[in-house]
């Protein structure tokens, strides 16, 4: 199958949901004739014109109303933030309008948009350019929230964000971008709140989200090598979360490891272990249950502070055999 | 009515673009705003209902003269002190006297209330509890509206306060680069909440801000719905023609507190007596009949319907269904599965 990088396969996704819905439009900064600040847009504005791939004003707040009220009357809006972290600048827009406006109006309205976030660390943009803000948003209900991490998986999943009749917030790793993988040519659907098992094991269940996924495999890889079988789930789906996956492989492990970029307090681990803790599952744990998050500082400028800043490959490995190992 | 001999006999535009039945219809409608609210007001005194809610007594000459030449396929979006939009847009009082007793029946199903009070199906795109919140999103509804080309429009309200959010600047430079048909209406009542209009901006008039955005900005007196509806009959016209964008402030006043809790420390007796004298209500009647428009009978039989209509809307509200709690997570999501 012909490979595309994680940018080209989102790139693919918005003009097959544009030649396909006349309703949707993009909106964002430099996402013109730039072509994005991470080239995903390219040269779409060549071939949808500026009135469906619009620049506009440095406005994250007014963009992400503007968002809003187009979804209310008819489009559907597909908004790219140049960074996740300016997020933070459109949240009342995003977390009082956007998520709530269908409840608030008797299930009246609907409000079909999607949010792009460009996400993560490891690009030396120090500590606001490179947040990863997805437990934020996921803690909104109204809001549902995925974090593909695989270039197949990105073009699926925002088909079916686009698709989707309410807000749908995309987290995408920056790191991601430039990676490449298998994509289908034809458009398809990856459904919203089903988690991935990226890799089958018998001895510990890690659940990881976007880059963490592929930073997990290559632990397990490492891991495979002492005799330590890993499953890695790929969550893919914050909002909604896929229990039953998660429940039914912990069952199977009897341990398990959260692994997310994200600062670790109150973060995505903390649900999921949560989640497993209120379930039956809880009765098969033979360990403790291990996360591994994001530190507790903002995401540091120092390359090598950068990565110790959030989980890499060698303590993921160190991590989960001790989880194994009964060192905990 | 002693105003009326001063009128003169060479009526304004208003007077002669709309017939007399439409113009009692506007006085009744401003009516059924003041009772309304003032029905509203007393169901929460007598406890009726709960929360609270934000009058907007003293300011029916700019709900109803912004709205009145609206077409149902127009949207608006509305504020914190809604009622009087939303009634002018077309609801249906008794349906919102539901959703203030939290029913079934509601608006919004009883999960929105006073503050998110909005017919939909009249192009209401929701009251808002975020000062500034509706502006923004009035700009997309525009922007959806070019897009799909028709010639409707997206009127915006919002208060003199809303306009110190940045929000507020955010949304009119979108408007006005994108020349999208956009009614931003500003209702100056002199105060956001407490602090008046004087310490919160350094220019005398909401409209002046305009210029900045290179749109026209004119300023009409709230408390004439005439004076209102002319300089609003203009920015609709330019909006639907696809010259963009205006700025219309209303000059008014709202005699009741901001909201519930408010002991009025912010302002003199005086001046609010000085306002209730200048009561947009009793000043079109007496346009109205100084034009040989209505008769005092007729003003009368107008201001008794209105009365009976919100009664039977009380009583209607009380009667209705109580939502079930089991239900508290319908409608987040389109799809319940979610
Ligand atoms: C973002 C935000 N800040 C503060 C408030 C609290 N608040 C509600 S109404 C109000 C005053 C708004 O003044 P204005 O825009 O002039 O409208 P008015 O109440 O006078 O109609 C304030 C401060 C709020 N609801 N939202
Ligand atoms: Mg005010």
């Amino acid at each position: 199958m012909r490979e595309l990088t994680y940018a080209q396969a989102i790139q693919e996704a918005l003009a097959q949901a544009m030649d396909a819905d006349p309703a949707v439009f993009l909106m964002g900064e430099d996402i013109g004739v730039y072509g994005g600040a991470f080239q995903v847009t390219g040269d779409l504005v060549h071939r949808y014109g500026e009135e469906r791939v619009m620049d506009a004003p440095i406005s994250e707040l007014g963009q992400a109303g503007v968002a809003v009220g187009a979804a209310l009357a008819g489009c559907k809006p597909v908004l790219e933030f140049q960074f996740s972290d300016f997020a933070t600048l459109a949240m009342e827009q995003i977390v009082n309008q956007a998520a709530k406006l269908r409840y608030m109006l008797g299930g009246k309205v609907n409000v079909p948009l999607v949010m792009r976030f460009p996400a993560g660390s490891g690009t030396g943009a120090a500590a606001q350019h490179s947040q990863s803000l997805d437990a934020w948003l996921a803690h909104v209900p109204g809001l549902k929230v995925v974090q593909p991490s695989t270039p197949a998986d990105v073009k699926g999943m925002l088909l079916a964000a686009i698709d989707d009749p309410d807000p749908v917030m995309v987290f995408e790793h920056k790191l991601l971008y430039k990676m490449k993988g298998e994509v289908p040519e034809e458009p398809y659907r990856i459904p919203i709140g089903k988690a991935h098992v990226a890799r089958k094991g018998r001895d510990v269940t890690v659940v990881a989200t976007s880059i963490m996924v592929h930073k997990s495999l290559e632990a397990a890889e490492t891991l495979a090598a002492e005799g330590i079988d890993v499953e890695v789930i790929d969550l893919r789906t914050l909002r909604p979360i896929d229990t039953a996956t998660i429940i039914g492989s912990v069952k199977k492990t009897s341990r398990m490891a959260c692994v997310y970029e994200g600062v670790k307090t109150l973060g995505i681990g903390a649900e999921i272990s949560a989640r497993i803790a209120e379930s039956e599952a809880f009765d098969y744990l033979d360990a403790p249950i291990l996360r591994l998050g994001g530190a507790e500082s903002p995401i540091p400028y120092n390359p090598e502070l950068e990565k110790a800043a959030v989980p890499q490959a060698p303590g993921i490995v160190e991590g989960l055999r001790n989880l194994v190992r009964g060192r905990l | 009515m002693n105003a009326v001999g001063k009128i003169k006999p060479n009526a304004r535009p208003f007077y002669q673009k709309y017939s007399a039945g439409q113009l009692k219809e506007a006085l009744r409608k401003m009516y059924l705003i003041r009772r309304f609210e003032e029905g509203a007001e007393e169901a929460y005194m007598r406890g009726l209902i709960h929360g609270t809610m934000h009058l907007s007594i003293g300011q029916e000459g700019s709900a109803v003269g912004a709205t009145m030449a609206l077409r149902n396929s127009d949207y608006i979006t509305s504020t914190h002190r809604g009622h009087g939009h939303c009634i002018g847009k077309g609801a249906d009082p008794k349906l919102m006297f539901a959703e203030f007793f939290g029913k079934e029946e509601g608006y919004c199903r009883g999960r929105g209330g006073s503050m998110h009070i909005a017919d939909v199906a009249t192009g209401n795109l929701g009251a808002n509890g975020i000062v500034g919140g509706g502006l923004p999103i009035a700009v997309g509804a525009a922007l959806a509206i070019k897009k799909q080309k028709r010639d409707d429009v997206a009127m915006c309200f919002f208060g003199d306060g809303a306009s110190n959010e940045g929000a507020f600047h955010e949304a009119l430079n979108m408007a006005a680069v994108w020349k999208l048909p956009v009614v931003f209406v500003c209702e100056n009542n002199k105060y956001g909440m407490s602090v008046p209009t004087e310490r919160s901006m350094a220019v005398a008039n909401v409209a002046d801000r305009a210029s900045a955005y290179g749109m026209p900005g004119v300023i009409a007196d709230g408390n004439s719905i005439a004076d209102v509806e002319e300089a609003i009959d203009e920015a609709i016209a330019r909006a639907r023609r696809g010259d963009g964008p205006t700025l219309v402030e209303c000059k008014t006043y709202r005699t009741r507190g901001h909201s519930r809790s408010d002991r009025n420390r912010y302002r003199t007796r005086e001046e609010i007596e000085e306002w209730k004298a200048r009561d947009p209500i009793p000043h079109f009647e007496a346009e109205l009949m100084a034009h040989g428009l209505a008769t005092e009978a007729e003003v009368n039989a107008i201001r008794n319907s209105a009365e009976a209509e919100i009664a039977a809307g009380i009583e209607f509200a009380r009667l209705g269904t109580d939502p079930n709690p089991a239900e508290v997570t319908r409608d987040v999501y389109s799809n319940e599965a979610a």
